[in-house]
């Protein structure tokens, strides 16, 4: 199926193996299709899980990865994607009805967002947090100090 | 198996109309709510008793595990991993550990093998147990309640004597196991399987045919396997409106492959056929125990791991069978001894985002019912 994928993509699809499992790092501009044909074409119609990886020394900071599974063929898939930060990825929430939480957690934890999402906003996370926690640069005691002080009215902040 | 990509029911396209109706009512459930198991906010929009829609809010009790597993040594982040679900923290265990293991590339010796099956199906029993009484408790049955703790206590001693800890066990190690079994424990896991399968028929005798349980389960919250597949529902809930899928089975783990057992499913996808496919789960893991305690091997309890965990640059997604669904892990390791990112795939999490759909057109006493049939276990969903 990756080959197949691959003659028909080209240089936009890289497929990748890891302890046997299978991956591919695909390029953003080919996403909605990659996912697309993965889900009407080759069955796998239940999306596992959806989440991200922040490189902060690469050029594309962010590895956005789908976890794919199919019921008919009982097979696994992540399909990868690098972007930089501010940029966004098309949202698969027309695809499977399951991302729109996991994506909104995306986008509370790394301030990704996607574009075409019917209700893009935090879910972890209260409203008005400033920050996303799941970036390399944020440090583990930080928090949004200011948002403790005004609404839990702790003054330390902490 | 599906044709339309999107749901019928689901009206994904105005999350937010404006409640301008004189007839709507929005009301808040939560989070201090007994019935919701945790601190769980459900805004509820309502015509009089019947449910319109309503939205989850979630996040009281997150506490940024993922986050934490970046700044601990794979060592050091098992404990955490008891701490998201609560009530299954030996299944917890087990996906973290064999997931780090496949990125070392070890397999934990046919005795941990085994000696983690029986301790993790005693999880599923506990766990299982522990929703039947919360569950009939919010329906309004209290009975089942003390009958389903007085016997999940017996499961609880048995881990506070393997391990010293009844709750968050911390059970296993990566690599195997930490302690041999104690003196005696094939012999007392045995006792409580004689001890429990009498019990399960006390359980179903209370509810299966009373009529009130079947009056406040039966056809409510129902769900079909199509909109459980696009919503990513797995665990009881899938099975229960008729998809026979359990990981154990799909892409066996731990040594499941070894054991035979049957996978319950139910046909209407309702509470009530989630019920039964849960007292049917707990059957098949008595029948498991039993195996696995029969052919328990002799031999070494922990594979040879370096003291200093430093998996080689990689990735890996690893998922199992957690009482609650389909429990994943996607670790990326840079080389270092700490990982790059963990990331869990919390059945909970998942589940709860088809409540909306199941608790549409119903009244407001079962969307306590339905909170109740879909297990969740906050700790998990927040993490």
């Amino acid at each position: 199926m990756i080959a197949k994928l691959k003659g028909a993509y080209g240089s936009g699809i890289e497929p990748l193996s890891y302890a046997g499992q299978n991956y591919m790092v695909v390029d953003r501009s080919l996403i909605p299709e990659i996912l697309q044909v993965l889900r009407n074409e080759e069955q796998f119609d239940y999306c596992v899980d959806i989440t991200a990886v922040h490189y902060p020394a690469r050029e594309r900071q962010f590895e956005v990865v789908w976890v794919l599974y199919s019921y008919a063929r009982n097979e696994r898939i992540r399909v990868k994607t690098q972007i930089a930060d501010g940029a966004t990825v098309p949202s698969s929430v027309p695809i499977w009805a399951a991302a729109n939480w996991l994506e909104r957690e995306v986008y509370d934890m790394f301030g990704i967002k996607f574009d075409g999402h019917p209700d893009m906003k935090r879910i972890l996370l209260p409203e008005g947090w400033k920050g996303h926690p799941l970036r390399k640069d944020y440090g583990i005691l930080q928090q949004d100090n200011e948002w403790v002080q005004i609404n839990l009215g702790i003054e330390s902040g902490q | 198996m599906t044709d339309s990509n999107t749901l019928s029911h689901l009206d994904l396209e105005t999350p937010e109309k404006p409640f301008l109706d004189a007839n709507e009512l929005v009301i808040n459930m939560g989070p201090q709510h007994p019935a919701t198991h945790g601190v769980l906010r459900v805004i509820l929009r309502l015509d009089g008793e019947k449910v319109l829609g309503l939205e989850c809010v979630i996040g009281y009790l997150h506490r940024g595990v993922e986050k934490i597993g970046e700044h601990r040594t794979y060592t050091m982040f098992n404990p955490y991993v008891d701490r998201m679900d609560y009530v299954a923290a030996v299944s917890n265990g087990l996906g973290y550990c064999e997931t780090v293991e496949k990125l070392l590339n070890v397999e934990a010796p046919p005795r941990a093998q085994h000696v983690r099956v029986i301790l993790t199906e005693l999880n599923r029993i506990a766990s299982h147990q522990l929703w039947l009484g919360t569950h009939a408790l919010d329906i309004g049955a209290i009975t089942p309640l003390f009958y389903t703790f007085r016997d999940r206590e017996e499961i609880l001693k048995i881990y506070e004597k393997y391990c010293g800890a009844r709750l968050t066990t911390h059970a296993f190690r990566i690599g195997g196991l930490q302690y041999e079994t104690y003196t005696g424990f094939e012999k007392e896991v045995k006792n409580f399987l004689t001890f429990f399968r009498p019990k399960i028929d006390e359980y179903e005798e209370l509810l299966t045919t009373n009529r009130i349980w079947v009056e406040r389960t039966k056809n409510v919250g129902t769900i079909s396997a199509q909109d459980c597949i696009a919503l990513g529902v797995t665990g009881p809930v899938l099975r229960a409106s008729g998809v026979k899928w359990d990981l154990r089975k799909a892409q066996p783990y731990a040594n499941y492959k070894n054991f035979d057992f049957d996978i319950p499913i139910g046909e209407n996808g309702d509470t009530y056929d989630r019920y039964l496919v849960r007292m049917a789960e707990m059957r098949q893991s008595v029948r498991i125990i039993e195996q696995a305690v029969d052919a328990l091997p002799e031999g070494p309890i922990i594979a040879k791991v370096p003291k200093v965990m430093k998996p080689a640059a990689g990735e890996v997604y690893h998922s199992i069978e957690a009482p609650k669904g389909e429990l994943g892990y996607f670790i990326v390791s840079d080389g270092s001894t700490q990982p790059y990112r963990v990331r869990v795939r919390p059945p909970s999490f998942v589940n709860l985002q088809a409540l909306d759909l199941m608790c549409r057109g119903q009244l407001v006493a079962d969307v306590i019912a339905v909170i109740g049939t879909l297990d969740i276990v906050l700790g998990e969903v927040d993490r």
